[in-house]
């Protein structure tokens, strides 16, 4: 009898307590979801930038977020047939992959990452955030679920600054359409006093994770902004924004972020901690999710940090001062919209991107461009010029995608980032010196 | 004497420059890369090693510029003997391995007569090698495997036929055979040879060659030390290099193209699954680069399958293309699809060149895409890879770059192929002397 072939199993990644305890948050959130029918409790499905988690709780509904789903699909290796799914329906090759793992998941049954089915929203609630294609998904999904739609409009924000008109524009729709409307689906009256409670608690998790997210300027730098970033933005910009688990998570985490700066240690990775810090970089765009470790690993394997990243406030903005402020209930949640990441101008995109460089003492900045994300990769190549004009320091450009495995080509990514690596260890060692 | 290596494993050939402590090329290598990278790379390391003899003979016989006639010829001799010799040795190794697949069931009755056909085949490919080889004779290719593959296929066929021994036994015969001999890396001393091949050469013509065969004794002794490798292109990590020895090919490609033209500030470079735009400082130091992304569309591969499709070698594209009057619009440069609109194009009447010119034209636009993304063209700009070789791809390429550039300098060495490799060996060279500029910090 031939001996039979045990295969060696992958090594399991290696988390820290903050990252597990962010797993079991979103675990229960699912299960709470999932269960969401049987407990009488109603869902708002709406995205994750600008999205009015502390508004959505006023109304005891329970906040759904298809980009997350979509987000945990690719995570778990289901996107690709889902995307294939939505392509024999109809939907090209081209179409946000996003959308397509998110239909094809419905046409497959809805199943969670829980393995249970996930609930039918009662309403969409679409805060429109620089994502044009947002709008499309939401008629997709309204015709789908025939279910309440409210579209509140966040003008972008073309001309560099949030004006009075814009928040008025806003406080308008939120007094005389979403708040409404949503007491209608609910059953719920509207309390705003409920409301200041909520946006109390959200600015206090927000300190926290803005001193998390800061704490890259160190060196080493105790966190990835990016890779790890991913893990550290999920409960705020999903639906725990206003809540205590929220806060006691952010203080967790700030905890554990102090305990490795004090002993002067480098971001967790799934191999373990990580080695030495050779390189700083800021990066530029949404990750990969359906190759998330190898990806990752692509970096630290080679002593590469990511110190500040732009994809950490695409739910919002809080690098210059912006907290929820209960006093100014209404308002405060319209800045928060506006803030977002994706609504801001390119000329913005450039200043914040520069100013990380400089803040974070970052070696350059890496723009992984995301082949069916348009409201990210318009422009990037122009901005990743502007950077290096200013900075003077290199700039490097990957192209993935999202959610669609079939834009992943590790080899390709992994020579340009190599050289990259290689560009900035010879910018920093070779300036002026003859060949 | 101590030699830095650059090695270029490429997808479709693997290259290698022998460079020495002045910043002088001693000798390159090419082979094509096979299935077997760690092969690949010793062929092509030792072809470079050869390279760099004739280098070193040259230098004997007094340097590498002017040697007189007589000189010339006597080198010419001895590197059309050196490759007969090699041509053999690799021949034997081939025979015999194909003999050794002569058994089992399959030969029960048939044994005998397989095994005296190969001996035929054989016997009529030695004798017919040394013309060959003979000074000035045109080959269609350098590599083994294609040299003795078409002439095994030919002569098989006719002593098969003779010996009424079926054709695809022996066709099957072979093509087992010469996967195992080509990916058996080379064996035997190089000097060993080179002596062999001087024997020859002295049978033939005994008085020139008593004085010249005693100094060329004295230049193989001359001992190749390699001192530092570094590897680059796709390979690279296949290979059992430890991390310092690996450099990124956009490196290797910008430190090349500033070796062999100092004042190049932005490197094209089309290979076989990849076109690189890169920008490089007065240094050599890479700027920015763009490549493609996931699909090797309108590459070199690319014109590999159109030769395939058209039932022509990959040579003879450029020069059919540059006789089209009327060059075809073609905008897809999918690799894949290459062969329908190719047949497509053919079936509605259009002519082959105008076809080919087009295809030409459409790399090129492609390529030019990519050099604008990674920041535009500067002068001057030097063009590298396999398809720089081409002259339809270059026409192209100087029409455009003059429509959207202006007047720029377009360098494109002959030994443009090696340009990685060469990068490389520059590394290799800074690397073992310790200094820092391009490699850790």
């Amino acid at each position: 009898m031939r001996p039979s072939v045990v295969k060696a199993k992958p090594a399991d990644a290696l988390k820290d307590a903050s990252m597990i305890k962010q797993k079991e948050m979103m675990a229960n959130h699912y299960n709470r979801l999932t269960s969401s029918q049987e407990n009488g409790e109603k869902v708002a499905s709406t995205f994750v930038p600008g999205n009015l988690n502390e508004l959505i709780m006023c109304f005891d509904l329970v906040n759904n977020l298809p980009e997350v789903n979509a987000i945990q699909s690719g995570l778990r290796k289901q996107s690709g047939a889902y995307i294939m799914e939505a392509e024999r329906s109809g939907h090209s090759e081209d179409v946000c992959t996003y959308v397509k793992s998110d239909l094809g998941m419905m046409m497959k049954g809805n199943i969670g990452p829980n393995g249970k089915e996930l609930p039918k929203p009662d309403v969409l609630l679409l805060s429109y955030t620089g994502c044009f294609t947002f709008l499309k998904w939401f008629e997709l999904l309204r015709e789908q679920y025939k279910c309440p739609t409210i579209f509140l409009q966040t003008p972008y924000m073309a001309d560099g600054k949030v004006t009075p008109n814009m928040i008025q524009y806003m406080v308008k729709q939120l007094k005389e359409d979403v708040i409404p409307t949503l007491e209608e689906v609910s059953g719920v009256k509207f309390d705003i006093d409920r409301l200041r409670e909520y946006l109390g608690k959200s600015a206090k998790a927000e300190d926290d994770l803005v001193y998390i997210l800061q704490s890259g300027k160190n060196k080493p730098s105790p966190i990835d902004a990016y890779f790890g970033g991913i893990y550290y933005i999920g409960p705020i910009f999903g639906a725990f924004r206003g809540t205590d688990d929220a806060i006691d998570y952010y203080r967790f985490l700030r905890e554990e972020v102090d305990q490795r700066m004090l002993k002067g240690l480098g971001p967790v990775t799934p191999d373990g901690p990580m080695g030495e810090e050779k390189y700083r970089l800021v990066v530029e765009g949404p990750p990969n999710y359906t190759s998330f470790r190898q990806f990752w690993k692509m970096f630290y394997e080679e002593g590469a940090t990511v110190v500040a990243s732009s994809y950490t406030k695409v739910g919002g903005t809080y690098d210059y001062g912006f907290r929820h402020d209960p006093d100014r209930p209404l308002e405060t949640l319209a800045e928060y919209c506006l803030g977002v990441y994706t609504n801001r101008s390119l000329p913005m995109r450039i200043d914040m991107l520069t100013d990380y460089i400089n803040e974070y003492e970052a070696d350059g900045l890496l723009i992984n461009s995301i082949k069916s994300c348009n409201s990210f990769s318009a422009g990037q190549l122009l901005i990743m010029r502007e950077v290096e004009k200013r900075t003077g320091k290199p700039a490097a450009f990957i192209e993935t995608d999202l959610v669609d495995p079939r834009y992943f080509s590790a080899a390709n990514v992994k020579n340009r980032l190599e050289s990259y690596f290689q560009m900035v260890e010879q910018k920093r060692s070779g300036k002026g010196v003859a060949a | 004497m101590r030699t830095f290596v650059g090695i270029d494993l490429g997808s479709t050939t693997t290259k290698a420059v022998l460079m020495d402590e002045q910043e002088q090329v001693l000798g390159r290598g090419i082979t094509n890369s096979r299935s077997n990278y760690e092969t690949a790379c010793s062929v092509a390391t030792e072809e470079a090693k050869i390279d760099a003899r004739f280098t070193l003979f040259r230098r004997e016989f007094g340097g590498e510029g002017s040697l007189s006639g007589e000189v010339e010829e006597f080198l010419t001799k001895l590197e059309s003997s050196f490759r007969l010799e090699q041509f053999l040795q690799q021949l034997a190794d081939l025979e015999e391995t194909c003999t050794r697949l002569v058994r089992g069931e399959r030969f029960e009755k048939i044994g005998e007569g397989v095994k005296s056909t190969l001996a035929e085949v054989f016997r009529r490919l030695r004798k017919e090698a040394p013309a060959m080889y003979a000074p000035g004779a045109e080959r269609k290719s350098d590599f083994f495997r294609d040299i003795a593959g078409s002439r095994y296929l030919a002569v098989a066929e006719e002593v098969g036929r003779e010996a009424d021994i079926p054709y695809d036994i022996l066709l099957n015969i072979y093509d087992k055979s010469i996967i195992a001999v080509e990916n058996r890396p080379p064996s035997g001393s190089l000097n060993e040879k080179f002596r062999k091949a001087l024997e020859r050469v002295a049978k033939e013509d005994a008085d020139v060659t008593a004085e010249l065969g005693k100094k060329a004794e004295h230049a193989l002794g001359i001992e190749l030390e390699e001192t530092y490798l570094v590897g680059t292109g796709y390979g690279r990590v296949t290979l059992p290099f430890s991390k310092e020895h690996i450099r990124s090919e956009i490196l290797c490609h910008g430190l090349g193209a500033h070796m062999m033209y100092p004042k190049t500030r932005t490197v094209l470079d089309i290979g076989g699954q990849d076109t690189k735009g890169i920008q490089v400082d007065p240094s050599g130091i890479v700027e920015n680069f763009q490549m493609n992304d996931r699909c090797a569309a309108g590459c070199g591969r690319y014109l590999g399958y159109i030769a395939d499709e058209m039932n022509m070698g990959l040579h003879e594209l450029g020069p059919l293309a540059m006789k089209s009057g009327k060059p075809a619009r073609i905008n897809s440069t999918c690799t894949v699809f290459a062969g329908a609109e190719l047949r497509d194009r053919l079936a509605l009447g259009e002519k082959r060149e105008d076809i080919l010119a087009g295809l030409h034209r459409a790399i090129i636009l492609r390529a030019v895409s990519i050099l604008s993304r990674s920041g535009g063209v500067a002068d001057q700009m030097t063009f590298t890879g396999g398809v720089a070789k081409n002259e339809a791809a270059v026409r192209e390429l100087k029409k455009l770059i003059l429509e959207n550039y202006g007047d720029v300098t377009i360098n494109i060495n002959p030994d443009s192929i090696y340009t990685g490799a060469l990068g490389g060996a520059e590394f290799a060279r800074r690397a073992a002397e310790g200094r820092t500029e391009g490699m850790e910090a």
